[in-house]
Formats: structure tokens, C-alpha cells, sequence
């Protein structure tokens, strides 16, 4: 039974300057939409949640700076499954040779 | 989240504290990771029918308020520093400040629910709740050129969107009502810098929640702005 | 056979069973062997439920004619019976009853990790059957187990009720699982580390994964099928744009993988009787640990292999079916290292160990038998005949109860402090390994002539192989009865068990039978290997009788 500390707080200005970073990355996300990036469109939104997504995890959940590694392998194996659903079903879709389903 | 008296009391089963508040916090990220399956189904519903739909939810997603949705975005990151704040005021032992954060965060909540209030009742006027009412006339709008769209597929769009916004609402609900809950017993003081458990793994839902709808938003606010 | 009562002289030790009486003691309880007798009384009703419903069918196909019950009756019936045995008794049966009984003790803890979350998962249980019930008082569904769309959303039977009962005991389910992956991660005895672990506990925690992960995507499926239903979405129905293949995938994304939470737990059982039974350490004792999570894992990646006639491409068919070839690998690991386990082991044939060999028998048939389905050209020809459910019947039948009753037999002495009667255990147990085969080996070939299932009718010349199913079935009901009566008999009239009457290595043996409340008297320390057979003195040849 592991005894050590299971958080690190960080400074209140840190969370702060987290916080920030995540409206810039929603303004960002807004503006983006706006501009034609055709088939990348869905591409830079996808990623720029993402990538906020990761800063909730990491800063606001602590997850970097746990003391175990098995909060972070928890969290991997939620999203692994989910994109195992999401790509398995998709492989189907997207090799049928007619249109989907009319 | 075992609601306990003043102090971190041990309960039977553990050996010591340290050992009960890892295993709190590990029983949490298990359920985060249910939630994240559960919504995960409806994620894998939308992202097919929009790959075959697309006309029909770029038109969908058109007729949303990104305005609204924006602020609501917004709403939720705030809420999200307040409950990590939180967080630290109950390791610090600052009472009050603790209860200031999560009323806060309650308060940012609830604005959030207001909002998407607001929403919904926009969609209703104008006759984009899926059922019987349901009427859709608006084209996709792809850079000036006008499309018409299948109102079927138009509609589906919107039981989706309502769907997914709508169990995101109740879980918002549910973190509104876990939080006021917390706050009363903070207030009371029951928890110390030595026992926040229940804090910090609601903490933990809560920012799940808001990581749904960092995703919720683009998927369905933005799929086809630009012109 | 020794059939003394507990002399009136012999006061019985403060144990689980006895450390309250009232009622309410019971169901307020938080002691997780008490939630497990909690469980073994609503599961085991519910199996004679659903056994009802069996019984139902195999009397409407004595006949070739639809001549016991009407077609729509028909549907109703083999739908209660899927529901019933898959939601209410093969996903819990052995996790909550015989996992939640044995894991704390395993591991060496006084409880596990959230009681009181453990006893709610029970009262959800609970009230998902109450809700189950109801549905069936009212009329009941019409769909088949597998509820797909359009006609479960078109249906006019009770597809809200039921779905909203699942979508409650997915939650109990849920549950169970979250409070063993934190009690086996957490709550380990000192000096027990993973690889000392017996392997039920690997399997219970590689089905506990499954159930993590896999049950909320039913339960999300249930909701949208309930939300279509009642505001007309249109999710999944064509004429609204919906698709029915959408709804397949995500129902089998859970229902596969909900095999595996039906299998994994049994297989665990089989890992602690057979060393036991044959004096030696589990051959290979890494590749079944791992071949656990093996099964988890790949157990995730196969689904679509009930979609093969559905529409989906051909291509994901093709990787659906090798992924199907692949997980089939570390069961069969499994049944390799048992057998080999075996070899030069002191073997006894206790009726633990009886339904052991039943198990390493008839799942093998079953998992051979689903190899064959995972090829597509054989699928085609048997999917939705009879074959498939001979083959899912002796995977869940001849696997998973067969590893219950196996695992119930093997530590009721721990359970109740007493031994059942041998002879008729095994009596018992040959009447389940006769029926059973007799039930379900000629719907193999009845499948593989072409019956179709879910039929209540069927052609005249299939009429011989369906009465020796249903004759079958009849001895079965035999083999399940019995213990019911003399497991009920054993607890007043049953030899006194004593700590470890199997000397068995494991630390639920450690301690008295029944149990203390807090299991230990004090918290052991191990520093032993698992199935350190080698250095516990042979057991006697018999069960031993009363001290």
C-alpha cells in the first residue's frame, strides 16, 4: 500500500494561467471555424479540444506530479477504448463500397 | 465518497488514511472512466452520421448560437478553476474561502444551465425539437452556396445534439447538486487539511464534465462556419 | 457420508453468520460475505426464472407444431429466458456471489474497498429485477434478448421497462467491478504482491476491467433505445434516418465483452480447484494470469463477429473474424496449462474437481465451436440456427455454471462452515454433465441441418433431435434441483467443516469457517508462493467427515 503524497498542488497563479490558456484555446477554436481550412477543419477543432482536454487532465485532475503511474494508465485506457469503439465501427463504414444505408 | 465527521476517520477496512484516500481517489477515476464510456456510445453515434449526413448537420450545427455555446464554454473553464482553487483552499484549511470557491463553482454552474435554457427554448421556437413539431427549412450555407438538406437527416442532428447537451445538463445538475451539498458541510466544517477527500474527487467529476463539453462544443457549434 | 447436526455441546464461534440476527442486521449489512448470501438468494432465484422460461421452451418444441403457446407468446417466452439468464444471472452469478464472498479473504483484507457502495450494488440488483418483473407482469418483451432495432423500437411490448431494468443492473454491475479493481489494487496483504496472487483474483480483475468498460456503452444503448422510443428520435430507425447497424455495433461492443464477464470469473474457479485437486502448483502460472487479461483485452476487439450477415463491408468483416482467431488464443492457454496441471499430479475426484473436468470438457467444445463461427463461411450457413445456440449454451452452460457449481461446491465449507453431502454432489453432478449434453449436443446438429432459432415451429424431421433436447433439458432440471435440497440440508445436518477441510493453499483457508466479520483475527503476512501444493500436507483421498 503505497504511502505517499497523491497530489502536488500548484500555485494559485499557475491554475490561473491554466485557465487562461484554455479561454485563448477557445477563442482560438471560434476563430479557427471561421477560416477554410476545408477537410482540416474538424481536424484543428479536434485537436485544439484535445489538447485542452490534456490540460484538464494533467493540471486541474493532477495527474502529472501523481505519485502513481496507474492514474495516468486509467485515464489512457478510457480514451484507448473509446477510440477503439469509435475506429472499429468507423473501419466499418468506411469500407462499404455503396452509399451507407438508403 | 464517504462523507465523514470531522477528521479523516478510518474506516474499518483500510489499514491507514493514506491507503483509504488512494483508494477513494482510484474508485473515482473508474467512474470517470464509465462516464467517459457512457458518453463515449453517443460520440460514436454523431461521428457516423455526420460523416454520412454532413450537409444535413453542417445546417444543423449553423442554426446553433456560437455565441451561447462560447460563453458557455467559457462558463465551465471558469467553473474549473474555481473547483481546482477549491481544492487547494480545503488543503490550505481556509474554511471560507472553500465554501466561496464551490458557491462559485455552483453559481457558474447553474449560469451554464441557464444558458443552455435559453438554447433549448430558441430550438423550440423554432420548431427544431425532434417529434412532431419538427420543421426544418434552413439550408447548409457551404462558403455562399445554398443546399438544401433532408429534414430526416436534419432532424437527427437535433435528437442528437439534444441527447448528448441534454445528459451533459443532467450530469451538470447532478455536480450542482454534489457541490451544494459540499459547501454546507464545509461550512460546518468537516473538512480539514488532513480530510478533503470528498472535495477533491468531486473536483475530479466535475472537470470531466467540462471535458465533455470541450469536446460537445466543436462537434456540434462548429462544424461549418467559415464562408 | 456423516449426517451429525452441531452437538448441542459445541457453542459456535462468533462468525459472519452469526454476528447478527435481525433483519435488518442483514439488509443493512456491509459485510461482504453477508452481500454475498444477499446475492445467492436473488440470483439463484432468478435462475429458476429463467429456467422456467426454458422449460417453457423446450415443452413448446417437443412438437413440430406451434401448438403449446401462440408465436407472439413464443417470442415473449425466449426473450424472458435470454434476459433473465444473461442480465440476472450469468453476468453476477459468480463475481457477486462467489467473488465478492472469496475476494477479500483472498487478498487478505477485511473488506473490500467500498462496502457500502457493494451493498448498494446489490439494492440496484434488486430493484432492476423488482423493475424486470414488472415488465413481465405486464405483458413482457417481445424482441429477443438482443433487442434490435427497428422492431424494439417499433415493438408495442414493454421495451422501456426492460430497458431501463438493464440499464439499473449495468449500474450494479458497474459497481461490483469498480470495488474489486480498488480492493485488489489497494488492499493487498503485506507481502502479497501480483505475482503471488491466486488466479481468481486475476480473472475477477481482468473481469472487472470488462465490466468498467464495457457496461456503460449498453447502458447507453438502452437510453437511446428508451429515448427513441418515447420521444420518436429516430436514432436508430430508417424510416427516420436512423440506422439499425449503429444500434448492432454498440449493443455488441457490451455483449460481447459481457461474455467474457460470464466465462473469465469461472475460469479463475477452475484455477483454484484444479491444483487443488491434483496436489500441485498451476503449470505455467504467468500465462494464465496474463491469458486473463489477454481475454480482457482482445475480448474488446471482436464484436462485429455477430454482425457477419448484418450489412456490414466485407473488409471489417475479415478483420473482425481473424481478431475472433486471436482471442481465442489465451483460452486456449488456459485449458493447455490446466491439462497440464494435471499431468503427474496427485488427482482426486472430489465434486469440485467433477465439474473442473466437466468445465475443461465442454468449454472447450464451446470455444471450438466459436472458433468455427469466427469463419465467416461457416457463419453464414449456421448464424441464426441452432448451432449458435448449442455453441453459446456449452460456453455458458458447460463454462460458466458448470465453473460455479464447481467453485459453490468447493468453498461452501468456507461459506457455511459445513460440508455438503458428497454422494449426492456427485450424483448431482452427473445428472448436470448427462443432461446438459443430451440438451444441447443435438441442437449442434439440428443448427447444422438448418433449424433456424427463435422459431416455435419447425419442420417434422427435426422432431427426433429437439425430444432428446428436451429430455435432455428434463435431467438437467434434476442436476440443478438436487443441490438446492441437499445444500439446504447441509446446513443444519452437514459435517462440521473445519478451517481448510480441502487443505487448500490460499488465505481464505487461513481462517475459521465460517469467517470472523472482519475475516482475520489478524492481518496475515504472506511469504509464500500461490499453490505452494508442495508444501501443504497431502489432504486425505476423501473428503474428510465430521470432526
Amino acid at each position: 500500500m503505497a504511502q505517499h503524497e497523491e497530489h502536488t498542488t500548484h500555485s494559485q497563479a499557475f491554475y490561473l494561467f491554466i485557465g487562461f490558456a484554455l479561454l485563448v484555446l477557445t477563442a482560438t477554436t471560434v476563430g479557427a471555424a471561421f477560416i477554410n481550412l476545408g477537410a482540416f477543419n474538424p481536424v484543428v477543432a479536434l485537436l485544439i479540444a484535445t489538447i485542452k482536454a490534456t490540460l484538464v487532465v494533467l493540471f486541474f485532475m493532477h495527474v502529472k506530479g501523481a505519485s502513481e503511474k496507474l492514474t495516468g494508465a486509467v485515464v489512457v485506457s478510457g480514451f484507448f477504448f473509446l477510440a477503439i469503439l469509435l475506429s472499429l465501427s468507423l473501419a466499418d463504414y468506411l469500407t462499404r463500397s455503396g452509399p451507407m444505408w438508403r | 465518497m464517504e462523507p465523514e465527521a470531522h477528521g479523516p476517520e478510518l474506516v474499518h477496512q483500510f489499514s491507514d488514511v493514506q491507503q483509504q484516500k488512494n483508494a477513494a481517489s482510484l474508485g473515482m477515476w473508474l467512474f470517470l472512466v464509465t462516464e467517459i464510456m457512457f458518453f463515449g456510445g453517443m460520440f460514436c453515434a454523431y461521428l457516423i452520421y455526420r460523416l454520412e449526413y454532413f450537409n444535413a448537420f453542417a445546417a444543423g450545427s449553423q442554426q446553433l448560437s456560437i455565441k451561447m455555446g462560447a460563453i458557455n464554454t467559457a462558463v465551465l473553464i471558469i467553473s474549473s478553476v474555481t473547483v481546482v482553487l477549491a481544492v487547494k483552499a480545503a488543503e490550505a484549511g481556509k474554511r471560507k474561502l472553500l465554501v466561496g470557491y464551490l458557491v462559485v463553482t455552483v453559481l457558474l454552474g447553474l449560469t451554464f444551465l441557464v444558458v443552455k435554457g435559453f438554447e433549448y427554448r430558441e430550438k423550440f421556437e423554432k420548431h427544431h425539437v425532434p417529434g412532431s413539431t419538427f420543421s426544418f427549412t434552413d439550408k447548409f450555407d457551404d462558403n455562399g452556396k445554398q443546399y438544401s438538406v433532408n429534414s430526416k437527416e436534419a432532424e437527427l442532428f437535433f435528437s442528437l445534439y439534444f441527447v448528448m447537451t441534454g445528459m451533459h445538463a443532467l450530469h451538470m445538475i447532478i455536480g450542482c447538486g454534489l457541490f451544494t451539498v459540499l459547501a454546507i458541510l464545509a461550512w460546518k466544517g468537516h473538512y480539514t487539511p488532513a480530510y478533503f477527500t470528498p472535495i477533491e474527487n468531486s473536483g475530479l467529476y466535475w472537470h470531466l464534465v467540462d471535458i465533455i463539453w470541450i469536446y460537445l462544443f466543436p462537434l456540434l457549434y462548429l462544424i461549418s462556419r467559415h464562408s | 457420508m456423516a449426517t451429525t447436526a452441531v452437538p448441542a455441546n459445541q457453542a459456535p464461534k462468533l462468525n459472519y453468520l452469526n454476528n447478527g440476527h435481525t433483519i435488518k442486521s442483514w439488509l443493512l449489512t456491509t459485510d461482504h460475505k453477508r452481500i454475498a448470501l444477499l446475492y445467492l438468494f436473488s440470483v439463484t432465484a432468478f435462475f429458476f426464472l429463467g429456467g422456467f422460461f426454458a422449460m417453457l421452451i423446450r415443452l413448446e418444441l417437443l412438437t413440430p407444431e406451434g401448438d403449446l403457446m401462440q408465436a407472439d407468446t413464443y417470442n415473449k417466452v425466449f426473450t424472458m429466458h435470454g434476459i433473465v439468464m444473461v442480465f440476472f444471472f450469468l453476468i453476477p452469478v459468480v463475481p457477486a456471489i462467489l467473488g465478492n464472498f472469496v475476494v477479500p479473504l483472498m487478498v487478505g483484507a477485511k473488506d473490500l474497498a467500498f462496502p457500502r457502495i457493494n451493498l448498494l450494488s446489490w439494492y440496484l440488483y434488486v430493484a432492476a429485477g423488482i423493475l424486470f418483473l414488472h415488465c413481465m407482469l405486464n405483458g413482457g418483451v417481445d424482441t429477443g434478448w438482443t433487442f434490435y432495432t427497428p422492431y424494439s423500437t417499433a415493438s408495442n411490448s414493454n421495451v422501456v421497462e426492460a430497458g431501463l431494468a438493464i440499464f439499473i443492473a449495468g449500474f450494479s454491475s458497474i459497481f461490483t467491478g469498480l470495488n474489486f479493481i480498488v480492493t485488489i489494487h489497494r488492499m493487498r496483504a503485506p507481502g502479497l504482491t501480483w505475482s503471488r496472487l491466486p488466479l481468481f483474483i486475476w480473472s475477477t480483475y481482468a473481469t472487472s476491467l470488462v465490466m468498467i468498460l464495457g457496461t456503460p456503452v449498453i447502458a447507453i444503448t438502452m437510453v437511446l433505445v428508451v429515448a427513441e422510443r418515447l420521444l420518436h428520435l429516430g436514432i436508430f430507425d430508417p424510416a427516420l434516418g436512423g440506422d439499425p447497424i449503429l444500434f448492432q455495433h454498440l449493443f455488441w461492443f457490451y455483449s460481447h465483452p459481457a461474455v467474457y464477464i460470464m466465462i473469465l470469473p469461472s475460469m479463475g474457479v477452475i484455477s483454484e480447484i484444479v491444483p487443488c485437486f491434483a496436489r500441485k502448483r498451476v503449470f505455467g502460472y504467468n500465462f494464465v494470469a496474463l491469458s486473463s487479461v489477454a481475454i480482457a483485452v482482445f475480448g474488446f476487439l471482436v464484436w462485429a463477429h455477430h454482425l457477419f450477415v448484418a450489412g456490414i463491408s466485407l473488409y471489417s468483416a475479415m478483420v473482425f473474424s481473424f481478431l475472433s482467431f486471436v482471442v481465442a488464443i489465451p483460452s486456449a492457454v488456459k485449458i493447455f496449462n490446466w491439462t497440464a496441471t494435471l499431468y503427474k499430479g496427485s488427482i482426486s475426484y472430489a465434486t469440485p474437481m467433477l465439474y473442473a473436468f466437466g468445465f475443461i470438457g465442454l468449454f472447450t467444445i464451446g470455444g471450438l465451436t466459436g472458433v468455427m463461427l469466427a469463419t465467416i463461411g461457416i457463419d453464414v450457413h449456421v448464424t441464426d440456427t441452432y448451432f449458435v445456440i448449442a455453441h453459446f449454451h456449452y460456453v455458458m452452460v458447460g463454462g460458466v455454471l458448470m465453473g460455479y457449481l464447481g467453485g459453490l461446491h468447493f468453498w461452501w465449507p468456507k461459506i457455511t462452515g459445513r460440508m455438503y453431502p458428497e454422494a449426492w454432489a456427485k450424483l448431482s453432478a452427473l445428472f448436470v454433465f448427462v443432461g446438459f449434453n443430451l440438451t444441447f449436443f443435438p441442437q449442434f446438429i439440428l443448427g447444422y441441418l438448418g433449424m433456424p432459432r427463435r422459431y416455435w415451429q419447425y419442420p417434422p424431421e427435426f422432431q427426433v433431435l429437439n425430444v432428446l433436447s428436451t429430455a435432455g433439458a428434463s435431467v438437467l432440471a434434476i442436476g440443478y434441483l438436487l443441490p438446492m435440497i441437499y445444500m439446504l440440508w447441509s446446513l443444519k445436518y452437514g459435517a462440521i467443516a473445519g478451517d481448510n477441510p480441502w487443505h487448500a493453499a490460499g488465505l481464505e483457508w487461513k481462517t475459521t469457517s465460517p469467517p470472523p466479520t472482519l475475516n482475520f483475527d489478524e492481518t496475515p503476512v504472506v511469504t509464500w508462493e500461490a499453490y505452494n501444493y508442495d508444501e501443504i500436507p497431502d489432504r486425505p483421498l476423501e473428503v474428510p467427515v465430521a470432526q
